[in-house]
């Protein structure tokens, strides 16, 4: 019990990628625990998407070890890997007139033959993905034709459909409207919560992220800056040395999460409120 | 078919020809010899050739569409067929058999300006829609001015026959060749509909795809492979048609969505039932002679190509 408690979900030890002779990361290790909700967040041009790439194992980390659930990604087949990792992309568009049902069933694929025909199995788990993402309603309709929200709903429940233990996500609420953003992340929190799939996520949006991630990974030209719970991952310094740029970070009205707020320029002075309260200036300097 | 089978410009009225066909059988030998010999000896290769064409292209240009994630993508519109004419031109002058050898330097060519196309569209890993398009209809202008040229090289009276074969040709159709062309390209069908899940999710980016198992670079490899194999086999045989993969795909997916696993036979079957008719057409319009079969292609199918670039912009 305890030894499969302590599993790790993925494990990356040394990860290097480069790109056309520039690192994208170099020498990355952090583990995710198994059932984790984890969010990556990091400056643009920090290798988070590619980190997923790599994680997913589309793309093959040129130097290191990945383990997922304890055994190297290399000794997975295609088609293991897949029933064991989910990854839903940023929105794609898709020229061809899809309908929704016929996009969650290709989750299906790694179980299935030779043909790929849809047995009972199959139609009842995309039926109950759907159905999970609430978008059971638009079944019929062309992905073409639903709002962003939908698609990603769509998207997600395709990935779910795969049945996996890890699912990951790249920016699932980039394109969305508020309560959009909430609904995809009280959609993956109960994912993971209920089902106990463990759930990786890039994602930019450092307030959404910091409420509901167990552990934020973040990362700045390719290299781990902090890595831990929201608390001590998001603080006033780690997050300007980041991102460079100046933040008010305090409480959040909601509980102990740290919230940032952005400072434009006319404001700069006023986030030296920041450093005076964590007593590395005086009050005179704020003046 | 049966309508393919019985009418023709020697055919006398269509009911006597429908007739011929079935007593054949029903064992019934009371018919007309020299109709029988017409229609079996003369008539059913072409028309069984015709199908052939017409599943292969159409099945062609699906697997173009589904691999280059283009709904217009067409083995004659990227130019593929062009290439192939190429190769099987200089098999012509050379004077190599129809068979093994102008199949396999029609294979050469179409491979040839397949790799072209494919590196001219590809900025880094993307191929984006209308470079695609435009890489094609390069390709094809370079190709016919090739064709030109060498048909201006040759001298001789093979010169009528390069040209009406151009544009598409059925009429030297012999049971022999049609059994080698169905032997050539009905394993090309079995391949690709064992693949049509596979493309089916790389219609979806090559990299969700990929999270969902599918080996991208074999399947497409495979597939471009066998694809080029089957269109350079029936252009050896039946000349350049061209939009045949253009028109029937898109028909099928009108009717039938666009799922693959339903398509590879539709197309197929659906390609086979559209040459057929086009060769009736072309067989039976003119007063005397015929016309060439990619003449009535090209007249159904570019401008519904027009219709569907347009479509697509808006």
């Amino acid at each position: 019990m305890s030894e499969e408690k302590k599993q790790a979900a993925i494990e990356a030890m040394n990860l290097s990628y480069s790109y056309h002779d520039n690192d994208v990361f170099k020498d990355l290790s952090f583990t995710v625990p198994k059932g984790d909700f984890f969010i990556i967040i990091g400056p643009n041009g920090s290798g988070k998407t590619t980190l997923m790439k790599v994680l997913s194992g589309i793309e093959k980390p040129e130097k290191g070890n990945l383990h997922i659930l304890g055994k190297a990604i290399k000794r997975y087949s295609r088609r293991s890997l897949a029933q064991t990792v989910a990854m839903a992309p940023q929105m794609t568009t898709v020229d061809f007139p899809f309908t929704v049902r016929e996009i969650v069933l290709m989750g299906r694929s790694p179980y299935k033959g030779l043909l790929g025909f849809d047995d009972q199995t199959d139609i009842q788990i995309a039926q109950q993905a759907m159905a999970f993402t609430e978008v059971e309603h638009l079944a019929e309709r062309k992905l073409g034709q639903l709002s962003g929200g939908e698609q990603q709903r769509v998207l997600i429940a395709r990935a779910i459909c795969q049945e996996p233990q890890i699912i990951l996500l790249d920016e699932p609420t980039a394109a969305l409207d508020l309560a959009h953003q909430v609904r995809v992340m009280d959609l993956m929190e109960q994912l993971q919560k209920e089902k106990g799939v463990t759930v990786i996520m890039v994602s930019h949006d450092i307030n959404l992220a910091c409420m509901y991630a167990q552990s934020l990974l973040l990362i700045k030209n390719g290299q781990i800056v902090s890595i831990g719970p929201p608390d001590q991952v998001l603080n006033y310094e780690t997050l300007e040395h980041a991102y460079g740029c100046a933040l008010l970070v305090d409480q959040s009205p909601l509980g102990n999460f740290p919230r940032i707020t952005l400072v434009p320029k006319r404001f700069i002075k006023l986030s030296l409120v920041n450093s005076y309260l964590q007593n590395k200036c005086s009050g005179s300097e704020i003046r | 078919m049966i309508l393919g089978l019985s009418t023709g410009s020697s055919g006398g009225d269509i009911g006597n020809g429908i007739k011929m066909v079935f007593s054949f059988f029903t064992d019934d030998s009371s018919q007309d010899e020299m109709m029988q010999t017409i229609i079996w000896q003369i008539r059913f290769p072409r028309v069984l050739l015709a199908a052939l064409v017409g599943a292969t292209l159409s099945l062609g240009g699906l697997v173009f569409q589904a691999l280059l994630r283009n709904p217009l993508a067409e083995p004659y519109i990227l130019g593929i067929s062009g290439g192939s004419a190429i190769g099987a031109i200089l098999g012509i002058i050379i004077g190599l058999a129809r068979f093994p050898g102008v199949a396999g330097t029609a294979f050469v060519g179409s491979m040839g300006t397949l790799a072209l196309v494919l590196v001219m569209a590809s900025g880094q890993t993307v191929l984006k829609k209308d470079s695609l398009l435009l890489s094609g209809v390069m390709v094809n202008a370079f190709c016919s001015a090739v064709i030109m040229f060498l048909i201006s090289l040759t001298q001789d009276s093979r010169i009528h026959n390069i040209l009406f074969w151009l544009m598409g040709d059925l009429s030297l159709a012999d049971m022999n060749q049609v059994m080698i062309l169905a032997a050539t390209v009905l394993p090309c069908f079995l391949l690709i509909y064992c693949l049509s899940n596979s493309m089916n999710l790389m219609l979806m980016g090559k990299e969700m795809a990929r999270s969902m198992g599918v080996n991208i670079k074999a399947v497409t490899i495979i597939l471009l492979v066998t694809t080029s194999f089957m269109i350079s086999s029936t252009v050896s045989q039946s000349g350049l048609i061209g939009f045949v993969g253009l028109v029937m795909p898109h028909m099928l997916r009108l009717l039938l969505g666009p799922d693959h696993r339903v398509m590879v036979p539709a197309c197929i079957v659906g390609g086979a039932g559209f040459m057929v008719t086009c060769d009736l057409l072309a067989r039976t319009l003119p007063e005397q002679g015929e016309i060439p079969i990619g003449v009535i292609t090209a007249i159904i199918g570019a401008p519904l190509f027009i219709f569907l670039l347009k479509r697509s912009k808006s």
